[in-house]
């Protein structure tokens, strides 16, 4: 599988999540975000960000409760939920915002 | 077998109604395949070998004879029928191949061609059938609509296990070069990382870190999740979706209260950060051996004198049946105290000494029911009882909970469901077969919610708690209408909140 994207295939496997995540740009996120017929509002963002920054720093995606922790803190109760999340991300925040984040997809009992 | 219902009526849902026959309804439903990286980095070929057929008929032989209780299954069957009704994939499915004694057949009709003197000389009058292209993609299919949970095994008069059955399928697969992607992906992140879901320490501690500031903010006391500490007395070993996962990480802080509760000296390895053992999934004798050593190795290095497992259903059964075969012998541990010991068994030893004290009324909010996980109810035990496995985990949620109601007694203990995604079938490309497979549970657990109103459903397995907050929401259940059952006892538990220890000695 790969999206094509300026005129080049970026690779992906066989679920849509990048195979080298060093060819993530925001542009490539959106589309791999209408894929997931999710449109990015500033909101989605705001996680695609943070998953991005966590990534750089642990080599892996934040736990629910780690993502839902820094919301809070940067956008408020309302905006933190793991319902909420559930919102933004109908197949899971874990899954589907590391998808558009260009992140390897968390594996285990997930 | 009926189901017990009480005032049951036409327009009931029955868990255990018999489906209409759709002959190859899921035989499309196949895991993506490991790539040749995750293969190889397992031992194994990277795609499929020139002389699969050899290979496949050599390595039946020779689990043939590792494992003689594999020819006895496969010699034993007389086709009497009683299996057929009990898998959850057939009630959910309808295909006749995922009727336990058909997918046992998919392997005993090439046992029968190959190694047995009837098979070899008159094929066509015992179904004998040489192994081809399309029984390969048949193992394939079905042996990954088996989530090895045993429940047709009680029903079968001869004991026949079809667990044993569809591991040795994976394995042969497997030895061909065809593995899945799911399980041996995650066994390889195993061996590279220390757990299932690729956390390494310094994202481990963070997040230990953060779940300590967590709940001194939500209650005031300075409960700790202790990392790598040398000298603990007790080594927890959980799934690492607790680490990350809900409502998984909920029952993880109520492991650490309990501890703290009990002024206990515990610590979590980051090298063996894992309690799961996909080794058992995909049947491998040699992975479920180095991935068990894994924690010998923590224990001694930490040197800990228990070993306690966190809520993960067949972890409990690869430690329970397995761990001292796979890892032993433990003489290095404390002999007083059960090798390994289940944390639902520490808890209600706990709470048997008085040790622990709650106000049930903050589970009030809740009318609950549990659901046994397949391989805790028929692979393993807990405590000094027979039955103690169902018993144990309903006892300390009768303690921390006041509305506490069982679904049908034919779909709990040791006649419960699978919860639909275990045994490997956990991936999302799965996610048709997991949803059908859930629907006995889901059905009785509406059952007993119109009954008594039940909200609420607690499991002591990570599989079966990702694998119902994804289904429950078509039942018309909120996603997180399941629970950790030490997130029940963490709800209740009082904790005194001044002076707080963290040293290590007892």
């Amino acid at each position: 599988m790969s999206y094509h994207f300026n005129g080049a295939d970026i690779a992906s496997d066989e679920e849509g999540y990048l195979t080298d995540l060093s060819l993530w740009n925001p542009e490539l996120a959106l589309l791999i975000a209408k894929d997931e017929k999710i449109e990015m509002s500033d909101e989605h963002w705001e996680v695609v960000n943070f998953l991005r920054e966590y990534y750089d720093e642990y080599q892996i995606a934040p736990a629910i409760r780690v993502l839902t922790k820094a919301l809070k803190k940067k956008l408020g109760e309302e905006k933190s939920s793991n319902k909420y999340l559930y919102e933004l991300f109908p197949y899971g925040p874990a899954k589907q915002a590391c998808k558009i984040a260009g992140l390897p997809k968390p594996t285990g009992c997930v | 077998m009926d189901a017990i219902v009480p005032g049951s009526d036409a327009d009931r849902l029955d868990p255990l109604e018999i489906p209409t026959l759709c002959p190859g309804a899921m035989a499309a439903s196949q895991p993506w395949g490991a790539s040749p990286d995750h293969q190889k980095a397992l031992g194994f070929p990277g795609e499929l070998v020139d002389d699969w057929q050899n290979v496949a008929i050599a390595k039946m032989g020779e689990l043939l004879e590792k494992n003689r209780a594999l020819r006895v299954y496969l010699d034993s069957c007389v086709k009497c029928g009683a299996c057929t009704d009990k898998c959850h994939y057939f009630l959910g499915t309808g295909d006749p191949k995922n009727m336990p004694v058909a997918r046992q057949d998919l392997l005993r009709k090439v046992y029968r061609r190959y190694f047995t003197f009837t098979g070899k000389y008159f094929p066509g009058l015992v179904g004998a059938e040489e192994l081809t292209k399309e029984v390969i993609d048949d193992w394939y299919s079905y042996f990954h609509q088996c989530s090895q949970c045993r429940r047709c095994s009680v029903f079968c008069p001869y004991g026949i296990d079809t667990a044993e059955i569809s591991m040795a399928g994976r394995e042969i697969l497997d030895a061909i070069g065809k593995g899945q992607k799911y399980c041996n992906e995650i066994i390889g992140k195993v061996h590279t990382i220390g757990n299932n879901l690729g956390l390494n320490k310094n994202a481990l501690r963070s997040t230990l870190e953060g779940l300590e500031e967590d709940i001194e903010d939500d209650i005031g006391v300075p409960v700790k999740l202790p990392l790598d500490v040398k000298g603990a007395d007790i080594l927890l070993v959980t799934p690492s979706a607790d680490f990350f996962a809900e409502p998984h990480v909920d029952g993880l802080i109520g492991y650490a209260k309990v501890f703290h509760a009990a002024g206990a000296s515990w610590t979590i390895s980051s090298y063996a950060s894992e309690a799961a053992n996909f080794g058992m999934f995909i049947g491998s004798y040699e992975q479920m051996r180095l991935i068990s050593l894994r924690i010998r190795e923590a224990a001694l290095d930490l040197g800990v004198k228990r070993i306690v497992f966190g809520e993960c259903g067949h972890a409990w059964r690869v430690a329970y049946s397995f761990l001292n075969t796979l890892a032993g012998p433990f003489d290095f541990l404390d002999q007083r105290y059960p090798i390994p010991q289940h944390i639902c068994e520490y808890t209600w030893d706990l709470i048997q000494k008085g040790a622990l004290e709650f106000d049930k009324s903050k589970n009030d909010h809740i009318r609950l029911t549990y659901h046994d996980s397949c391989n805790v109810a028929r692979a393993t035990r807990m405590g000094d009882q027979p039955g103690g496995q169902f018993e144990i985990p309903r006892a300390i949620l009768k303690t921390v909970c006041n509305h506490y109601f069982d679904m049908a007694q034919d779909t709990i203990r040791d006649q419960t469901f699978c919860c639909g995604g275990g045994g490997g079938l956990l991936t999302d490309e799965l996610m048709d077969i997991r949803k059908k497979g859930a629907s006995p549970r889901m059905k009785a657990l509406k059952t007993v919610a119109e009954d008594h109103g039940v909200t609420h459903m607690a499991a002591i397995c990570a599989i079966c708690k990702t694998q119902f907050a994804k289904v429950m929401p078509d039942w018309g259940f909120e996603r997180d209408s399941i629970l950790s059952v030490h997130q029940l006892v963490s709800n209740a538990i009082i904790l005194q909140k001044p002076k707080q220890e963290n040293d290590d000695d007892r």
